[in-house]
């Protein structure tokens, strides 16, 4: 019995080959036979020549995460033949290059494929510089009739992927059908155990990166100003703020309404963020972690002279330089407390290109009603991988523009204060350079300052100010994005996830449940915690907190704030540089229920 | 509109109806005798001369005593008081969102040529609109005299330590990166920095005004080059400057004919009448850094306009912003419209 419409494919090549179009093609070519299905690229921080992976997973049920290990190994890649074998499943299938000669001991029960790609790219053209190209197509068009996928899905996500030129389209349509006729009549494709059947999931489904939904929800959001160095994985980000603002936010005499810099450093990008953001535009920033390592002093200075902005952190590997094309959830100490002194900044946490889309927004409407940065801690595997997902939403909502007062409001004010506290929220009414009200004026500073914005030494009127901040940040709590919770909610175990560890929680707890384990989970999208996140806590058992990191940040943030259920958190820490699998945390959550089981065993 | 505090009738108002004390600021906490407070002056008699709107002025500055002057003078401004180093990045994302307003940032040499010196280098490239001065005395104040990357080679501490380095000259750095207005002067000589000030504010791009100014605590004494009295030594004054405002009348005295106008972005004129001599041209770039060189060798300091340049495009005119402030515009103006959103996601299907 075959399997159909539940398989994970895994192409390696080399990058810099063209494979990335070839391989799209296979992905929405899925995606369009309504299939529930996901891409991850595992790529190399390098222009060409070294080994690259793609990972297409299709699943009827919607479990698009990651998995480790493939049904299917298309090895294309010289360089790393032997250790692509590694990748399969038992009883997988390897088809390779029989160009290149076959590694010996091939394990056990594999089923090998040896297709002549060479031969094959030789009757799809005579020009010798776009063979390397089209021997993508080829492959694709070996597996699309081995997996029997429906052609006019096929030949509408060629269209998409490459048909904007007829030429090169043709020459592409071409090498798909030699790999098709080849698989036809050499390889048995009727009995090929893997099968995609069309099926009707992705009714108002979009596929999209996390990079490209944010710079959507900046434009929705209203941001005006960006300033960026380029770093990886966040540039995508700020690239698509660009073509987006370019294409829909010039006005009708072709004047742009948007300003978008490319700094000089991270430094600056952070500076001429604050600036902007001082003069009253919804300003952003994106970067990775040596970025905003960076902007730690400027991240301090927006703290305390209170100035609104959005930082996007598209978190990679680190520490240091790490490895700029693997992903993490390492940022969130560096991000929460960015900068020296008593300072933190409220940080949201999209689950994935969905939530990036509504933090886009969002992140603009908290900083301006907080007068903060907010900092977006998204990665590499949101950002930068395809995700299946929900249409988005139009906005209903009003930008929130926050506390500010104009020239005729500051009239009615009798005594006003640029950093008081009239509200007792902690959160003081903004005026914005322009107003032109006598009492408007005043010098923002980074250095110690009254209610009234003067410079001061006083001990009392900085411990003021400094409380003051602190009461904002319990404002914060309130105002953040809820946690969301999957399950019953009465179980004993409860998980803590956050991130793109959205990705495989379902799949996870569904299971956990075949091996008898029930567990609730609530996914946090943002610090400071909400009351909902202290309730999940202490109406469970065991927590077992889930990290992409190798600190268990996280788990580490949670046993500060709630120190009294400090005997109740267990740390789940994944640190690879790859996404997190179902696979990953179902093994280590039954290990330590078991370990329990054990060490109850032994208390009785 | 009228802005509160404009009493246009008054015999001591400037023509947009402001007294000389509605440009002040609050009382200067710098050492007796300062070259900063004496340029915070000049500020202040150029923009109440010149009829600059206090209301309509960003006033920027980094960290250092330099820094400080912002609070001292034109207290009805906004000012920015920001981070060691980085006044050029903060100017740049303020300027942006109000790019008409006046600009002036007040910078230290710690601050522009050493912390500071990247963002410096990539506002001049930009040429970003503001008047950015340098209060140039060599030394690091606030932190009790340690040298700067102005201090001259050869140059005494207090103590007689001499400094090893050669200086970073500011002026052929702004030139070098396309600077287009370039000027040094001398916290004392009101006659020069006042109308350069006038004009710079009234100049189309990034107006860079060296100004040396004595620390009357750690560098004015003997075997220093930033001393009061070494200035009046070795300041050969290249140009007797003049400002004629964009609605005055021309009608200065050409009788010697030797003066040179230059028409500014907004129909103002800087005139200038030689006076060193030499056959600087301050419209050539090569000229300029000819002239800084060739004194830079013999350690006199030559002050003036040693370059100007009116029509480079600005950084703001690269923009192509549109004409409300990026902080107005609303929700209509900045997100896509249904239909366009609709397609928008299709593309994604």
């Amino acid at each position: 019995m075959g399997i159909q419409n539940d398989f994970v494919i895994n192409i390696a090549t080399v990058n810099g080959s063209g494979s990335q179009s070839a391989n799209l093609v296979l992905l929405k070519s899925l995606f369009k036979m309504g299939i529930p299905v996901g891409g991850k690229n595992v790529f190399p921080s390098n222009i060409a020549g070294l080994p690259t992976w793609f990972w297409i997973r299709a699943n009827e049920k919607g479990y698009t995460g990651r998995r480790e290990k493939a049904d299917i190994v298309i090895a294309m890649n010289p360089q790393t033949l032997a250790e692509d074998l590694h990748l399969l499943r038992d009883g997988g299938i390897f088809i390779y290059n029989s160009d290149i000669p076959m590694v010996q001991n091939i394990p056990a029960g594999l089923q090998v494929i040896a297709v002549p790609f060479k031969k094959l790219v030789d009757q799809a053209t005579d020009i010798v510089k776009i063979k390397k190209l089209l021997i993508n197509i080829i492959y694709v068009g070996v597996v699309s009739e081995l997996l029997g996928l429906d052609e006019s899905s096929l030949l509408e996500a060629l269209k998409d992927q490459l048909g904007s030129k007829q030429k090169v389209f043709d020459e592409n349509l071409k090498a798909l059908n030699v790999g098709r006729e080849y698989a036809k009549n050499n390889l048995d494709v009727l009995n090929f155990s893997v099968k995609a059947q069309k099926m009707n999931a992705n009714k108002n489904k979009i596929m999209i990166d996390g990079n490209t939904a944010a710079a959507i929800g900046s434009v929705m959001g209203g941001c005006t100003f960006g300033a960026w160095y380029p770093i990886t994985p966040s540039s995508s980000l700020m690239e698509g703020f660009i073509k987006y603002s370019h294409k829909y936010r010039q006005d009708e005499n072709n004047k742009n309404r948007f300003a978008i810099i490319q700094a000089e450093d991270e430094l600056a990008s952070i500076c001429m963020v604050l600036g902007a953001g001082w003069a009253g535009a919804r300003a952003m920033t994106a970067t990775s972690g040596p970025g905003l390592s960076l902007m730690q002093e400027a991240a301090g200075f927006a703290y305390y002279s209170e100035i609104p902005g959005v930082i996007w952190d598209v978190q990679r590997v680190g520490p240091s330089t790490g490895m700029p094309t693997r992903t993490m959830q390492g940022d969130l100490f560096t991000a929460m407390f960015a900068s020296h002194g008593d300072t933190k900044h409220p940080c949201l946490i999209p689950g994935n290109p969905n939530e990036c889309y509504e933090f886009g927004q969002l992140s603009f409407d908290l900083a301006e009603r907080l007068q903060q940065l907010v900092i977006v801690l998204s990665d590499l595997d949101i950002g930068m991988n395809l995700w299946l997902q929900d249409e988005f939403t139009y906005p209903q909502k009003a930008f929130d523009r926050g506390k500010v007062l104009t020239a005729e409001q500051l009239d009615q004010v009798a005594n006003y204060e640029r950093y008081g506290d009239p509200d007792g929220d902690g959160i003081p009414y903004r005026v914005l350079p322009g107003n032109h009200h006598p009492k408007a004026g005043y010098t923002i500073r980074g250095s110690g300052h009254n209610a009234k914005a003067q410079y001061t030494e006083s001990s009392k009127e900085y411990k003021w100010v400094v409380d003051r901040l602190n009461k904002k940040w319990e404002t914060a709590r309130t105002l953040v994005p809820e946690a969301l919770a999957l399950g019953s909610g009465n179980q004993k175990i409860g998980i803590l996830i956050y991130g793109s560890t959205e990705a495989v929680i379902q799949e996870s707890m569904d299971l956990l449940a075949q091996k008898g384990i029930s567990v609730d989970s609530l996914r946090i999208r943002a610090l400071p915690f909400t009351k909902k996140i202290e309730n999940f806590i202490s109406q469970h058992e065991r927590v077992y907190v889930i990290d992409q990191n190798r600190d268990g940040q996280m788990f580490q943030l949670l046993r500060m704030d709630y120190s009294q259920f400090c005997s109740k958190f267990n740390s789940i820490k994944h640190y690879d540089g790859t996404p997190i699998t179902a696979d990953f945390i179902v093994h280590e959550v039954s290990q330590l229920e078991k370990d329990q089981a054990e060490k109850e065993r032994q208390g009785a | 509109m009228t802005t509160p505090g404009q009493t246009p009738d008054r015999p001591d108002s400037n023509k947009i109806g402001f007294t000389k004390p509605d440009y002040a600021g609050s009382k200067s906490t710098l050492c007796v005798g300062c070259g900063h407070d004496q340029i915070t002056n000049h500020i202040i008699t150029a923009c109440y001369q010149s009829d600059v709107n206090p209301y309509e002025l960003l006033k920027m500055s980094g960290i250092g005593c330099s820094s400080k002057t912002p609070a001292y003078f034109m207290s009805k401004s906004f000012g920015f008081n920001s981070l060691h180093g980085r006044m050029a990045p903060v100017s740049t994302g303020a300027h942006v969102v109000l790019p008409n307003y006046f600009m002036l940032g007040v910078s230290g040499d710690g601050d522009t040529a050493s912390i500071g010196l990247s963002g410096f280098c990539h506002l001049v490239r930009r040429n970003l609109p503001m008047v950015y001065l340098v209060a140039n005395n060599g030394v690091y104040g606030l932190t009790k005299g340690q040298f700067s990357a102005t201090a001259d080679a050869g140059a005494q501490l207090k103590s007689g330590e001499k400094n090893p380095f050669e200086s970073i000259d500011l002026c052929s750095l702004a030139i070098d990166l396309g600077c287009t207005f370039v000027a040094r002067s001398f916290s004392g000589d009101a006659k020069q920095l006042v109308p350069l000030i006038k004009s710079a504010l009234r100049h189309r791009g990034t107006a860079f005004i060296d100004v040396i100014s004595p620390c009357v605590t750690f560098n004015n004494h003997d075997g220093s080059t930033k001393s009061f009295n070494y200035l009046k030594e070795h300041d050969v004054v290249l140009q007797e400057l003049g400002f004629i405002g964009a609605q005055e009348s021309i009608e200065v005295d050409y009788q010697e004919g030797a003066k040179e106008v230059v028409e500014l972005h907004d129909g103002s004129k800087l005139t200038l009448k030689k006076i060193a001599q030499n056959e600087h041209n301050p419209k050539d770039r090569k000229s300029a850094m000819d002239l800084l060189y060739n004194h830079r060798k013999t350690g006199e300091i030559v002050t003036g306009l040693f370059y100007i340049e009116e029509n480079k495009e600005s950084f703001t005119e690269s923009l192509n912003l549109c004409d409300a402030s990026l902080a107005q515009l609303n929700e209509s103006e900045l997100r896509l419209p249904q239909d366009k959103f609709r397609e928008l996601m299709s593309e994604f299907r």
